[in-house]
């Protein structure tokens, strides 16, 4: 097996044994990156030269030392491009500095290598919204690999990269983990700080790895949490070591199927999958409760008020004058603004500003905005009820496996609603993990589906003894 | 709930873009057919307290403590256009 194909944790034994050295895993991750990203299209720009330099470097005392990590373009990383999938931000962006994730893999050891394609400024959920070139899913081309972490995911499936990091808004790492058949965990709000990652829905936007096994992301979860002060959203609470997850039994946790989600409407071959990993764990000692969350019909569309809000917020700040695109046609100040904006931004997020400035404009304020913040709080409590009756929440992780490129190109309301089984666990701020669970039949291929596992707040930990216990069955 | 009635051109100033005729009719047509979707929300009575976001933190102050910032040079490295260490804009004065 080459070296781009293994995990985080396999790679770390064979270099503290001395077998191989950071440089050999860049230097082999750089060549499949070489070999296939023609075809596959997940890294936007990678520097080999930067990442070696650090890569011999490295501190292989600390446990990620000298594993390169592929980072989602979203995240500002010293000296590095940070497109954000985006006209707006591909011309002459650098980053001047380390986001704190960043930070955090570095006092691991770890090497960031790559800027991984993405939905334009994360909306999107096929990676099809990038301006900068089209990613697909290593397990079939002509297909989506899922967004808008859709490089990070593709290039965990591909053997492009060891492991990832991607961002989660509305279900943007479990997703595009799902639909390319690999472990994608986004953890509680607040777990990992959002200092130095381009602002989306900020109340929701949350890091998280994607990885080849639950035990990579247990790994990697323990050096990207805690708190950073740069992040006043960042939660101030201990840290566990997730790895104390790996390798338990599952015997005896109740596990909530919600009825709102098993539902006709989803893909047959994606209910019988889940169905057979529902039965997996009854078989490893879980046991299943049905349970309800009666605000599930209102959750995309308190997401697809709440998000586009905070985004057309957030996106203000791109105004042409500090960084980003600046029109050359522009005469007075106002014009400089819209032509630059206009110009810069691609057509979902112009999409999703005008409908955030929409529900926070005069008059319609209360109607969408504090109506969707009373919803959030609904949907939060029922799962507050749920989890008082079971340990985890087990779903689909999307009700379809992977479409065919441009097959909802132009109905947005359509993709807009495959993320109704992850848009919930952002809008209470839950963890959630994808894990692959066998595979559904579509135009004469075997494509992956993933099962969904959510947690209560900051227990992750159960959520991976769960996942982990799965795999490993 | 309002019936939604976008008055894009409106809606594209308020927003800083400059939307082309063909795109202000594309993106009339789109919002209003997301927007009767999320009309759905009037249908249910939502007797809660609205909430920001989903975690029990609130009024966050940092310590009143000097941390370092971007030098100015950092600072302008990325401006499209600058003139004497300064972001350049458009005139605005005449």
């Amino acid at each position: 097996m080459s070296l781009a194909a293994s995990t985080i944790a396999a790679l770390r034994q064979r270099l503290l044994a001395k077998e191989i050295s950071p440089r050999d895993i860049v230097t082999d991750v750089a060549k499949a990156i070489d070999a296939q990203n023609a075809s596959i299209g997940a890294y936007l720009s990678w520097d080999l030269e930067k990442a070696l330099k650090e890569a011999d470097k490295a501190d292989l005392s600390q446990p990620l030392g000298g594993i390169p990590i592929g980072i989602k373009d979203n995240m500002n990383v010293t000296g590095e491009p940070c497109t954000c999938g985006s006209r707006m931000l591909a011309e002459n962006y650098t980053a001047p500095y380390d986001a704190g994730a960043i930070t955090k893999l570095r006092a691991g050891g770890a090497v960031p290598f790559g800027r991984l394609n993405m939905d334009e400024f994360a909306m999107g959920s096929s990676t099809e919204n990038s301006a900068l070139g089209v990613t697909r899913n290593p397990c079939d081309l002509d297909r989506i690999p899922g967004g808008s972490s859709g490089g990070s995911a593709a290039a965990v499936a591909g053997n492009l990269a060891i492991a990832t990091l991607g961002s989660d808004t509305g279900g943007s790492i479990r997703q595009p983990a799902a639909l390319c058949g690999c472990v994608g965990i986004k953890p509680t709000y607040g777990r990992i700080s959002r200092y130095g990652l381009v602002a989306f829905a900020s109340s929701l936007d949350q890091i998280g790895p994607i990885t080849k096994t639950v035990e990579d992301a247990a790994l990697l979860l323990n050096h990207l949490c805690g708190k950073d002060v740069r992040d006043s959203t960042s939660l101030d609470v201990a840290v566990p070591d997730f790895t104390t997850a790996i390798g338990r039994d599952i015997k005896g946790l109740r596990i909530g199927l919600p009825k709102e989600y098993f539902i006709s409407g989803i893909h047959a071959g994606v209910t019988s999958a889940v169905n057979a990993a529902i039965k997996k764990l009854e078989s490893l000692g879980a046991i299943p409760v049905e349970i309800s969350l009666p605000h599930t019909d209102v959750g995309v569309s308190t997401y697809y008020i709440i998000a586009p809000a905070e985004a057309s917020a957030n996106l203000a700040r791109f105004d042409g004058v500090r960084y980003g695109h600046r029109s050359a046609a522009a005469g007075d100040l106002m014009e400089h603004y819209m032509m630059s904006r206009e110009e810069g931004f691609g057509p979902e997020v112009k999409r999703r500003i005008l409908l955030g400035t929409y529900v926070l404009s005069s008059g319609y304020y209360d109607a969408y905005y504090i109506k969707a913040q009373r919803a959030r709080t609904l949907i939060r409590q029922d799962f507050e009820q749920a989890f008082e009756k079971v340990d985890v929440i087990i779903s689909p992780t999307s009700p379809t496996p992977a479409h065919k490129l441009g097959e909802l190109k132009d109905n947005p309301l359509a993709a807009y609603l495959e993320d109704v089984f992850t848009i919930p666990v952002n809008l209470a701020g839950l963890p959630g993990i994808s894990i692959p669970c066998g595979t559904a039949e579509e135009g004469g291929k075997q494509l992956p589906v993933g099962l969904q596992i959510i947690g209560k707040p900051l227990d992750e930990l159960t959520v991976l003894r769960v996942a982990d216990a799965f795999e490993k069955a | 709930m309002p019936s939604p009635q976008i008055d894009i051109r409106h809606i594209a100033k308020l927003s800083r873009l400059a939307l082309t005729e063909e795109e202000a009719v594309h993106y009339q047509e789109q919002l209003t057919r997301i927007l009767g979707h999320i009309d759905q929300l009037s249908s249910h009575t939502l007797d809660a307290e609205p909430s920001a976001h989903a975690m029990p933190v609130f009024d966050v102050i940092r310590p009143d403590i000097a941390r370092p910032g971007f030098t100015q040079e950092e600072a302008l490295s990325n401006a499209p256009r600058r003139a004497m260490d300064q972001f350049q804009i458009p005139k605005v004065i005449e």
